[in-house]
């Protein structure tokens, strides 16, 4: 209890219940606590000074627990423009130049698995869903609503785990409706090929089916779920280092230089002794997982599917998310 | 009810809050008071479990903060920094919150109402004035309609009608039954709403009273005698055992002196009085003396000589020059010796002591005046 003496004030010594002890003349009400119900804006009952019951609300209250944060999330990641931008500009992107290569690329033989040229706008498609992921997480802290929302729910795994749900399931459905879309555009319009003499025996012979070039159900698989599923996981990666740095800027620029990075080193090791640093850094490039996905792999493994890359960036993602939600609960705000 | 209990908290080999030990009670209004970084916000944050103590803890209704069920229900806060988004919008912003702890979306509507913001309720509060952003978190406290409210400066920004806004809203939360913990650097804001009093200064426990109690004990008041023979009075007035001291333009000021036995000694010894008035010292003085030790930061006037500050002000102690540090002279007042003193702010004069309330509650038009005013 208090150190200091309240010298000179009429409350005597604070009893362990809640409520001030009521001096004579002021009637408590039976069972304080529950029993009054001051409405909201009725001009105080009783009369100053004295004892006052202690208030309590007349809105139902509920224990709160998960489903309430994720509720609450979901009305925070529809409520903001950056959503709506981030995510239209993917798609935008995503389908138009999915779209656009399509239509470039008809009539002649592209020498590319049929969904393949999907990747091109999912490479500049996935930087807008790294920038959400970020966003989710550093635009509280830029912004102090972090405070805001950690006062609401004080059990901030709890929080962390609803941003990061919700995100992922939107932009899982979202990045994956995109791929979908531009997969059917692609299959619409690439698959009149004909196969070249000079082609005749490679891999690619396998795709032609009575004269038109087609993708199997795993090619389909990869170039949709799987796509959507990576990029989605990169964003779920991306809104745990915005969890850990707390700052939009610096979190998008990690980002940037963890998809981009290992491939842009790779380009300048051309010497023999880098040589096994080089077939590394190609093949755990984040883009070699993407690519891989949609069966143009970056490395010599032609029959490299991407599923495994995909399990690694899980992997490497629950990782760093562990590192944030440990930060989290131990940090200041 | 918020019970701390030897809270400490240091970053790095600064102590921000030093063994803070007091409790905030239900049914009255709770003034904090410090000047700037004596560690209010970083006490509030605490409390609120936003930044985890060193040393100690604080209780809410027994509880840790992160142990509550319904931390809105119990406990609404508004912090200095504002916490908003400010691309969300203010119905969207309460509504967010108030799905956060199931409390079910037409009380957003009641709050926005509540605190006049209901015409603004879509908008984004990027573009919100620095009241109306006041006002917005004011209705996020209010949201769970919780039990304690803490205000961490909450009058700031706001224009005078809604400074008398929030402190009519204040005792009326507290006179339902609350507890109602709000923190300012103004002791003449504080006189008027809080009635009970703990101020603090570089993290530490200066006084923790009642308000009227702190009145008493802090204001100063001495007499203030202006003669055309002050040499005669001073003699007069010094045989008597009065300690009279040179004031402003040639008046004499007796501390703790009598007017009546004063005037009574003059005509005895038929001295021509021009002025008798007895005078009290400011709240705002009685503040600043008790912290005066322990300011943090120290303005420096360029002149070296102040008149006492009116109550906007907010670093106690800087208009003295170097030399003299923090430390008030031993009469308590304020300028340096010599200087002209001003007679105390009127304004900033006590309320008197029997009338601890201030101005009576509106009962439920809070804010409703500001509306009217919006719409026109």
């Amino acid at each position: 209890m208090s150190t200091q003496q309240h010298n000179g004030q009429a409350a005597p010594a604070q009893p362990a219940a809640a409520h001030m002890p009521a001096p004579a003349g002021t009637v408590p009400p039976a069972g304080a606590g529950a029993g009054q119900q001051p409405g909201q804006g009725q001009p105080g009952q009783g009369h100053w000074p004295g004892g006052i019951a202690p208030y309590s609300s007349p809105i139902p209250m509920a224990r709160t627990n998960l489903g309430h944060a994720l509720v609450s999330e979901w009305t925070k990641i529809r409520t903001v423009r950056s959503t709506v931008w981030t995510l239209g500009v993917m798609f935008a992107l995503v389908v138009g130049i999915g779209l656009l290569s399509a239509v470039g690329l008809s009539g002649d033989f592209t020498g590319m698995p049929l969904l393949s040229s999907g990747l091109f706008g999912l490479m500049l498609g996935q930087i807008c869903v790294i920038t959400l992921g970020v966003l989710v997480v550093t635009s509280e802290y830029g912004t102090g609503m972090i405070r805001t929302t950690l006062t609401a729910c004080p059990q901030r795994g709890r929080v962390l785990l609803a941003k990061a749900t919700v995100f992922f399931l939107l932009a899982f459905v979202m990045t994956t409706l995109a791929c979908a879309l531009t997969a059917l555009i692609n299959s619409a319009l690439l698959s009149d090929q004909t196969l070249p003499s000079y082609e005749r025996g490679s891999e690619l012979a396998d795709s032609f089916e009575g004269g038109k070039l087609v993708a199997s159900g795993s090619e389909w698989l990869g170039a949709t779920v799987g796509a959507g599923l990576y990029v989605a996981l990169l964003g779920l990666l991306s809104l745990a280092v915005g969890a850990l740095l707390r700052h939009s800027a610096g979190a998008i620029t990690t980002m940037m230089g963890v998809v981009l990075l290992p491939l842009l080193m790779a380009m300048f090791m051309a010497g023999k002794a880098l040589q096994d640093v080089r077939d590394f850094l190609i093949e755990y490039s984040p883009l070699n997982g993407l690519a891989s996905l949609y069966r143009i792999p970056m490395t010599t493994d032609q029959d490299a599917t991407g599923w495994p890359l995909l399990g690694g960036l899980a992997v490497v993602t629950l990782i760093v998310f562990a590192a944030a939600y440990a930060l989290l609960n131990k940090r200041d705000v | 009810m918020i019970e701390l209990r030897d809270l400490t908290k240091r970053y790095g080999d600064k102590t921000a809050v030093d063994g803070l030990s007091f409790t905030v009670r239900p049914g009255t209004v709770t003034g904090f008071l410090g000047p700037n970084g004596a560690g209010k916000s970083t006490t509030m944050r605490m409390v609120l479990g936003l930044d985890a103590p060193t040393r100690g803890d604080v209780r809410i209704e027994g509880k840790h903060y992160g142990e509550l069920k319904e931390p809105l229900n119990s406990i609404g806060a508004l912090l200095e920094a504002k916490g908003v988004h400010g691309g969300r919008s203010a119905y969207n912003h309460l509504l967010c919150m108030a799905q956060s702890n199931g409390i079910p979306e037409r009380r957003v509507g009641e709050v926005l109402e509540m605190v006049g913001l209901h015409d603004v309720a879509r908008k984004r509060p990027k573009g919100f004035s620095l009241g109306m952003g006041q006002r917005l978190g004011i209705a996020s406290a209010l949201l769970g309609d919780p039990r304690i409210l803490m205000f961490d400066e909450p009058v700031n920004g706001l224009d005078p009608e809604g400074i008398h806004w929030i402190r009519t809203l204040m005792q009326h939360l507290a006179r339902e039954g609350r507890t109602v913990f709000v923190s300012s650097h103004l002791m003449s804001e504080m006189a008027q709403t809080a009635e009970h009093l703990i101020v603090i200064g570089q993290g530490k426990l200066l006084a923790d009273t009642s308000m009227s109690q702190f009145i008493a004990e802090n204001s100063r008041t001495h007499v203030r005698v202006r003669t055309p023979e002050p040499q005669r009075l001073l003699d007069v007035l010094t045989t008597e055992g009065l300690r009279p001291a040179a004031g402003a333009q040639g008046a004499l000021e007796v501390d703790g002196g009598d007017a009546a036995r004063i005037g009574e000694l003059a005509a005895a010894h038929r001295i021509v009085l021009h002025e008798l008035s007895p005078q009290r010292a400011s709240l705002e003085e009685a503040f600043m003396r008790l912290t005066a030790q322990s300011v943090e930061y120290h303005g420096h006037a360029p002149g070296g000589v102040q008149a006492p500050p009116e109550g906007a002000q907010v670093a106690p102690g800087a208009p003295q020059p170097p030399p003299e540090g923090p430390q008030a002279p031993p009469g308590g007042t304020q300028a340096p010796p010599g200087a002209p003193q001003a007679p105390p702010p009127g304004g900033q004069q006590a309320p008197p002591p029997g009338d601890p309330q201030g101005p009576p509650p509106e009962g439920p038009g809070w804010g409703e005046d500001w509306q009217r005013r919006r719409r026109r």
